[in-house]
């Protein structure tokens, strides 16, 4: 999409370049607008706020939950208030207002904090970790995927494994995985939350924490004094009906909240044994450190075994920072690297054992209203289902797994990753025996342009 | 000829004032104008010969800490020892930085109270300790491994998956 060089966390660095348009109009001089990482940020997000605010490209569910938050506590407020300070004491507003704006912080905090992704690898970065590898197979026959590769590790006297991301082309780091829906590796990845519209990771947890808890006690809250206020009302033999007639909204509260109020407090109580234990959502759901021995706190090597400390290093650990780097900007480059190039992305095939988990996660996340979880469902499935067509051909071809670049639309604010465009690149994209992406393609687009850096990209990856 | 690579990166870290200005993020405006600087003054100096990266040592848990096996790539240019050194010492600042302790718990609590306000306006502890690592290996760029030809990069650069240490030839040659 634009000139790179290997400082640039994006793999598209290698082969990539700014198309005509962009390079004319956003003059990489000193005097031309320097952009920032963000916008060229290879995975399924959005960014607002110049960068400031990240969320998943699918919201989700978010606008649903949101807005059942507002308008419950709206009607709570509006409504219900009154009659019980009237009746009962000028407490339950404060306490109602404390719990909801806690609900509404932490919501939006986990919405809009980057949970922990691990920008893609460089380049050279990836070349080295492929010279590394030894694979013989991959040599002889170039038309289908390498089996994946894993790398054991001893941690705590456990055996763990490392697997390969072919998208980001790291190994993943412990409890990291691949999340489909963002396309992103999230360290500690808990699961992909289609009702807050983002992954919750390593560093929104905490905060996705203290909204499940916080709204289980808003819900059960208003769930208690809207019961109040209509059994107050129905007294002296009005009748309930008679009372739900003088005040319906509260009968509808009455209705979200009997809802909500089960289905969160499970989600607490599941979370609150998840933190208490040092697991993720990932983790239990696959069972990794349960199931063969009964004895679980030593199956898990990250577990501290010790319940208080479990949950201060995991709601009370230190904050680690952003590792994209969102608003920090792209170094001006006086001449672009050769053209972008359309290289063929992998997309949600790549670990199939996380959507699996996705797709049960979001059953249990989305429980008993039977809309939502209808829509809720189909969340995941769209996307896999659009994937998958494009994924059958970028399978055959490509084995390292590149991403779809777009070249068409030069002045793209925020990087719009399209699956289906990638099939039509696949010819372009053979699968590099040698492990690179490779020099084809550069050298197919480049006399596009003339570039400084293209002989020496070139020369570089001959060093390879 | 070593003495063209020096004079580069004295010149580099002289302009580094002046850049600060633009770039509103401390932690990540070094090494991107190292790198930009460097790259664009070297294609005229010298070539990078090739990186080394040290890989992630996971043997203690999902902590920051990088392998302190010494890549046999820089035998010929550097003291084991100095490498060892310069390694521990980064793996020693990333575990102060994760350390689990009165002061961390301390700020958790804070923010949990504040419902997670206050890192809106305050600084982590993690984000002091990248600052003091920042300064730490711009400190060895310059006394250590510059004079050697050798370039290291702020792992934070690499989203903490790597030390990356650029090797540049020892003879400047013209651009490609």
């Amino acid at each position: 999409m634009k000139s790179r060089e290997y400082k640039q966390i994006e793999p598209r660095a290698l082969p990539a370049s700014a198309p005509p348009a962009p390079a004319a109009g956003k003059e990489q001089a000193q005097g031309g607008r320097a952009r920032r990482k963000w916008e060229v940020f290879p995975g399924n997000n959005r960014f607002y706020c110049d960068g400031r605010v990240m969320v998943a490209r699918e919201t989700g569910a978010l606008p649903v939950t949101l807005g059942l938050v507002l308008v419950t506590s709206g009607c709570f407020f509006i409504f219900d208030c009154p009659f019980l300070v009237q009746h009962l004491t000028g407490c339950i507003p404060v306490i109602g207002g404390v719990l909801f704006a806690f609900v509404l912080a932490s919501l939006l905090r986990t919405s809009f904090t980057d949970p922990g992704i691990l920008p893609r690898a460089t380049p050279e970065e990836a070349a080295d970790i492929e010279k590394q590898i030894d694979n013989p197979g991959s040599s002889s026959s170039s038309s289908y995927r390498p089996p994946p590769r894993t790398k054991e590790v001893v941690i705590n006297q456990q055996v763990v494994k490392l697997k390969y991301c072919f998208t980001c082309k790291i190994f993943r780091p412990p409890r990291t995985s691949h999340c489909s829906l963002c396309d992103n590796c999230v360290e500690r990845f808990d699961h992909h939350c289609p009702w807050v519209g983002n992954c919750v990771g390593k560093r929104n947890y905490r905060f996705f924490y203290c909204f499940i808890v916080s709204l289980s006690f808003l819900t059960a809250f208003i769930f208690g004094c809207v019961s109040a206020h209509l059994a107050l009302r129905s007294k002296d033999g009005k009748g309930l009906i008679f009372a739900v007639q003088e005040s319906p909204a509260s009968a509808v509260e009455l209705v979200i909240c009997f809802f909500s109020v089960w289905s969160i407090l499970g989600l607490s109580g599941f979370h609150t044994y998840l933190v208490a234990s040092n697991r993720t959502t990932n983790e239990d759901i696959k069972g990794s450190w349960s199931g063969k021995s009964g004895a679980e706190e030593t199956g898990n090597p990250y577990s501290y075994n010790n319940v208080f400390k479990n949950c201060c290093a995991v709601l009370c650990g230190p904050m680690p920072p952003s590792l994209i780097d969102r608003r920090g900007f792209l170094p001006t480059e006086d001449a672009p690297l050769s053209t972008a190039v359309e290289i063929v992305e992998m997309p949600a095939s790549k670990n199939d054992v996380n959507m699996c988990t996705q797709g049960t996660k979001d059953l249990l996340e989305s429980p008993s209203v039977s809309p939502i979880l209808s829509a809720s469902c189909p969340q995941a499935k769209p996307q896999m289902v659009s994937s998958a067509p494009p994924d059958s051909v970028p399978a055959a071809t490509s084995s390292q797994g590149g991403r779809g670049h777009r070249s068409s639309p030069p002045d793209k604010r925020r990087p719009r990753r399209s699956r289906k465009r990638s099939a039509s690149h696949n010819p372009a994209y053979i699968a590099p025996g040698s492990g690179l992406p490779p020099p084809l393609p550069t050298q197919a687009t480049s006399s596009r342009r003339s570039s400084r850096k293209e002989p020496r990209r070139s020369s570089f990856t001959s060093l390879q | 000829m070593t003495i063209y690579i020096v004079n580069i990166f004295l010149f580099l870290f002289k302009s580094i004032d002046e850049y600060r200005n633009e770039n509103p993020n401390p932690v990540f405006f070094l090494n991107s104008l190292l790198q930009t600087h460097s790259l664009q003054d070297l294609r005229q100096q010298a070539a990078i010969a090739s990186k080394v990266f040290v890989q992630r040592d996971y043997t203690s848990g999902t902590i920051c800490k990088f392998q302190t096996k010494f890549p046999t790539e820089l035998e010929t240019r550097i003291d084991k020892q100095q490498f060892e050194e310069t390694i521990q010492t980064l793996n020693n600042l990333y575990a102060e930085a994760e350390k689990l302790g009165g002061k961390s718990y301390l700020e958790g609590c804070l923010a949990c109270l504040t419902a997670y306000t206050i890192f809106l306006c305050m600084e982590t502890h993690y984000e002091k300790v990248l600052k003091n690592i920042a300064k730490y290996i711009q400190e060895q760029n310059e006394k250590v491994y510059a004079p050697l030809g050798l370039l290291l990069t702020d792992p934070i650069e690499r989203g903490l998956r790597v030390v990356e240490i650029t090797i540049f030839e020892d003879r400047s040659i013209g651009s490609r």
